[in-house]
C-alpha cells in the first residue's frame, strides 16, 4: 500500500473514528491483499509509509469475499466485479482475511 | 480514400541515465527528507555494462524476443545476457556520457553548462557517432568554467549535473518565478527532446531516409513544454524535427497519458491514409520524471535501481508499400466517454469489439500486446505485474464469453501474451515495444495479427474520473505471399 493511500486512510480514521471505518480492498493477488490488510490492522510492515508503527486495527474486507456477494446488487456485481471473480481465488482471500480479523478481535 | 497505412520502419532507444535518477520525481522529493537515502540510491545504481546485459533491455532493442524472456531464469537482473551488445536489431542502448553530448546539442538557450574538460570528452563521443550531425558539434561550445557553474548552483537556482557522481556541470532555470521554466522542468523537457531526436534520427537512418524527406512529426512523449501562460503548450514534435534538421516537416504533440502512442499511431495513420502527408513520424522521447519511481521497493529488496534508463520509440508511417505491416484503421478499438470505467467494459471496447469487426476473436488473434511494464521493476514495490494482470483479465473475458475453458487460462496467457520488458517510462510501455517484434515475425511469415492496446489513467490529472484507452490491429501485409 503506497504512502498516499496510507495517509488518506489515516486521515479518514482520525476524522471519522477508526471504529466507524471499514476498508474494502480490491487487489487481485493474495499476497498484496494480505500486506495491505496487515498495514491497516497492525501497521506498515515495511516501515516506509505513514502507518509505520501505527496500529489502526481497522476492519478490512476484500470486495470479492464470497460472503459479501449478497450485499451487492447482482447487476452491479456482474458489471464491475464479474471479470475479477473469474481469476481471483476469492475463497482463499476470505479465509486469510477472516483469520486476520479474528486475530485482531 | 486510399488503403490503410503501414508501419514502414521502427526504432527503439534506451539511454543510461543513472546520475539523473536523483532528479526523478519520486527521488527528488524524498532525498531531502533523509540523509541516508541519497547515498543508498547511489550505491544501488547500475553501470552501463549491467544495463546493456539486462535481459529485458536486450528484448527492447530486439536482440532477444519476449519468448526468450519468458523462459529466462529469474530474477532477470541476476541473470545477465552474456556478451550482450548495446546495438540491437531494432535499436540501441546509449551511455550517459554520449547522452550528455546530445543533451547539450539539444540546448538552444544556454540551459546546460558543462565544464570545458567534460565538454571535450562529450565532443569526442559525438565525433563519429552515427546519430550526430555537424550542428551538434557547433552547439557544444567551449564549455563553462567550474566557478561559474558553482555560482549558478549556489545563487541562481541551477541544478548540479553529475557524471559517475562527479560534478561536471549545471542545469539553469530561465525565470525566477515561473515554475514552468524552473531548472527541473526544463531539464525534464530537454531530456525528452534530446532522446526523442536521437530515436528519430535512428529511425531515419534505419529507413534510409534523409531528414529532408520527412513531412510530419507527432510526439507522444510525456512532458509539458511551455511557459507560465501556456503550460504544456508544446511543441516537442517541432523541437525534435528542428534538432533532426527535418526542414520540410512540421508537427505537433498528441497527449493521452499512457495510451499516447496508440492515439498518435491512429492520428498519424489517419493523416497518411487521407493523403495529407506522404510520410509521418510518430515518436516518444524519454521521461525523466519516471526515473527511480519505484526505488524504495528496489532498496527494500537490496536489488539495483532498475529505473535508470530513458526510453525512446519512433515509427515511420507511409502509404501501403505491399510489404510492411498494415495499421487496420477500419477497426480501431475506442474507449468512448460513455463506455464506463469497469475493466470488463474497457477490455470489451478495446479488444473484443475491434477484433470482431475483422472477424477475429481473443483466441484467433496471434498476439495481444498491452502495457508492457517490466514486472521486475513494479512487483518489488507492490505495484503488481501489469501485463500479467491484463492478460489474466483478457483470459477471464475469454472464459466469460465461452472462447476458452477455465483450465485453459494459463495457456491463453502464454500463447496470446508475453512478459513485460519495457522500462516504466509511462507512454513507452504502451503496447508498442512489441511492434518491432511483431513486424519481424510478420516479415518472416510467423505471424499474421497483433492487437496493440493501451490504457490510460486520466484521473491522475484530476480533470476527469474517466479511464481511457485505444487499440489498433497490426496485420501482416496481405500483399505478401504466404510464408514469404
Amino acid at each position: 500500500m503506497d504512502a498516499e493511500n496510507q495517509s488518506t486512510i489515516m486521515r479518514l480514521a482520525e476524522e471519522y473514528g477508526r471504529e466507524n471505518l471499514m476498508v474494502f480492498l480490491g487487489a487481485t493477488d493474495v499476497e498484496g491483499v494480505e500486506i495491505s490488510a496487515e498495514t491497516l490492522i497492525a501497521g506498515d510492515p515495511s516501515f516506509a509509509g505513514p502507518l509505520a508503527g501505527v496500529q489502526l486495527g481497522l476492519q478490512v474486507y476484500h470486495i470479492l469475499e464470497p460472503s459479501l456477494k449478497r450485499y451487492i446488487p447482482p447487476e452491479v456485481y456482474q458489471e464491475r466485479l464479474g471479470i475479477f471473480e473469474v481469476i481471483v481465488d476469492a475463497q482463499r482471500i476470505e479465509d486469510s482475511l477472516s483469520k486476520m480479523r479474528n486475530q485482531a478481535a | 480514400m486510399s488503403a490503410n497505412p503501414v508501419v514502414k520502419q521502427y526504432a527503439y532507444l534506451l539511454v543510461h541515465t543513472s546520475d539523473f535518477v536523483r532528479y526523478g520525481s519520486k527521488p527528488i522529493r524524498e532525498i531531502p527528507k533523509s540523509q541516508e537515502l541519497g547515498p543508498a540510491i547511489t550505491a544501488h545504481l547500475r553501470n552501463f555494462a549491467q544495463v546493456v546485459a539486462y535481459p529485458p533491455n536486450q528484448v527492447f532493442i530486439g536482440n532477444l524476443h519476449p519468448e526468450d524472456l519468458a523462459a529466462w531464469p529469474e530474477p532477470w537482473w541476476q541473470h545477465p545476457v552474456e556478451q550482450a551488445s548495446p546495438v540491437g536489431k531494432y535499436g540501441e542502448i546509449v551511455d550517459q556520457e554520449t547522452f550528455y553530448g546530445y543533451l547539450k546539442a539539444a540546448d538552444g538557450f544556454d540551459l546546460v553548462y558543462l565544464t570545458p574538460g567534460f565538454t571535450a570528452r562529450v565532443r569526442e563521443r559525438l565525433q563519429g557517432h552515427h546519430l550526430s550531425i555537424p550542428e551538434d558539434m557547433d552547439n557544444l561550445g567551449p564549455g563553462v568554467e567550474m566557478d561559474k557553474i558553482k555560482h549558478a548552483i549556489e545563487a541562481e537556482g541551477s541544478l548540479p549535473l553529475f557524471h559517475q557522481d562527479e560534478l561536471i556541470g549545471s542545469f539553469q532555470r530561465h525565470h525566477d518565478e515561473d515554475a514552468s521554466l524552473s531548472a527541473h522542468v526544463l531539464m525534464e523537457n530537454l531530456m525528452t527532446k534530446a532522446s526523442g531526436a536521437m530515436v528519430v534520427r535512428l529511425l531515419l537512418e534505419r529507413a534510409g531516409m534523409t531528414p529532408e524527406q520527412g513531412r510530419y512529426l507527432i510526439s507522444c512523449s510525456e512532458e509539458a513544454v511551455g511557459d507560465r501562460y501556456n503550460r504544456g503548450g508544446g511543441s516537442m514534435a517541432k523541437a525534435v524535427g528542428d534538432m533532426c534538421r527535418m526542414v520540410n516537416s512540421t508537427g505537433a504533440d498528441t497527449k493521452a497519458f499512457c495510451a499516447g502512442p496508440i492515439y498518435a499511431l491512429v492520428h498519424g495513420g489517419g493523416l497518411v491514409k487521407a493523403e495529407v502527408f506522404e510520410n509521418l513520424v510518430v515518436f516518444g522521447g524519454g521521461c525523466l520524471a519516471k526515473l527511480g519511481m519505484k526505488y524504495s521497493g528496489h532498496l527494500k529488496h537490496d536489488m539495483p535501481i532498475l529505473e535508470d534508463v530513458l526510453g525512446g520509440i519512433a515509427f515511420l508511417l507511409t502509404p501501403d508499400d505491399g510489404v510492411s505491416p498494415v495499421l487496420r484503421l477500419d477497426a480501431v478499438g475506442l474507449h468512448t466517454v460513455g463506455a464506463g470505467s469497469s475493466q470488463q467494459e474497457i477490455l470489451k471496447t478495446l479488444a473484443v469489439i475491434p477484433l470482431e469487426k475483422l472477424g477475429l476473436g481473443l483466441t484467433t488473434v496471434d498476439k495481444i500486446s498491452t502495457e508492457l511494464h517490466n514486472p521486475e521493476v513494479t512487483v518489488p514495490q507492490g505495484s503488481g505485474n501489469v501485463p500479467l494482470n491484463n492478460y489474466k483479465l483478457l483470459a477471464a473475458l475469454a472464459i466469460m464469453r465461452g472462447e476458452i475453458k477455465r483450465e485453459e487460462l494459463n495457456e491463453f496467457i502464454a500463447t496470446r501474451g508475453m512478459p513485460g520488458f519495457s522500462p516504466t517510462q509511462g507512454h513507452v510501455p504502451a503496447a508498442v515495444p512489441y511492434l518491432g517484434h511483431a513486424a519481424e515475425a510478420m516479415a518472416q511469415g510467423r505471424m499474421n495479427t497483433a492487437l496493440l492496446m493501451a490504457k490510460g489513467s486520466l484521473f491522475l490529472g484530476r480533470m476527469s474520473q474517466l479511464s481511457d484507452g485505444m487499440s489498433v490491429l497490426l496485420e501482416r501485409n496481405p500483399a505478401r505471399k504466404a510464408g514469404s
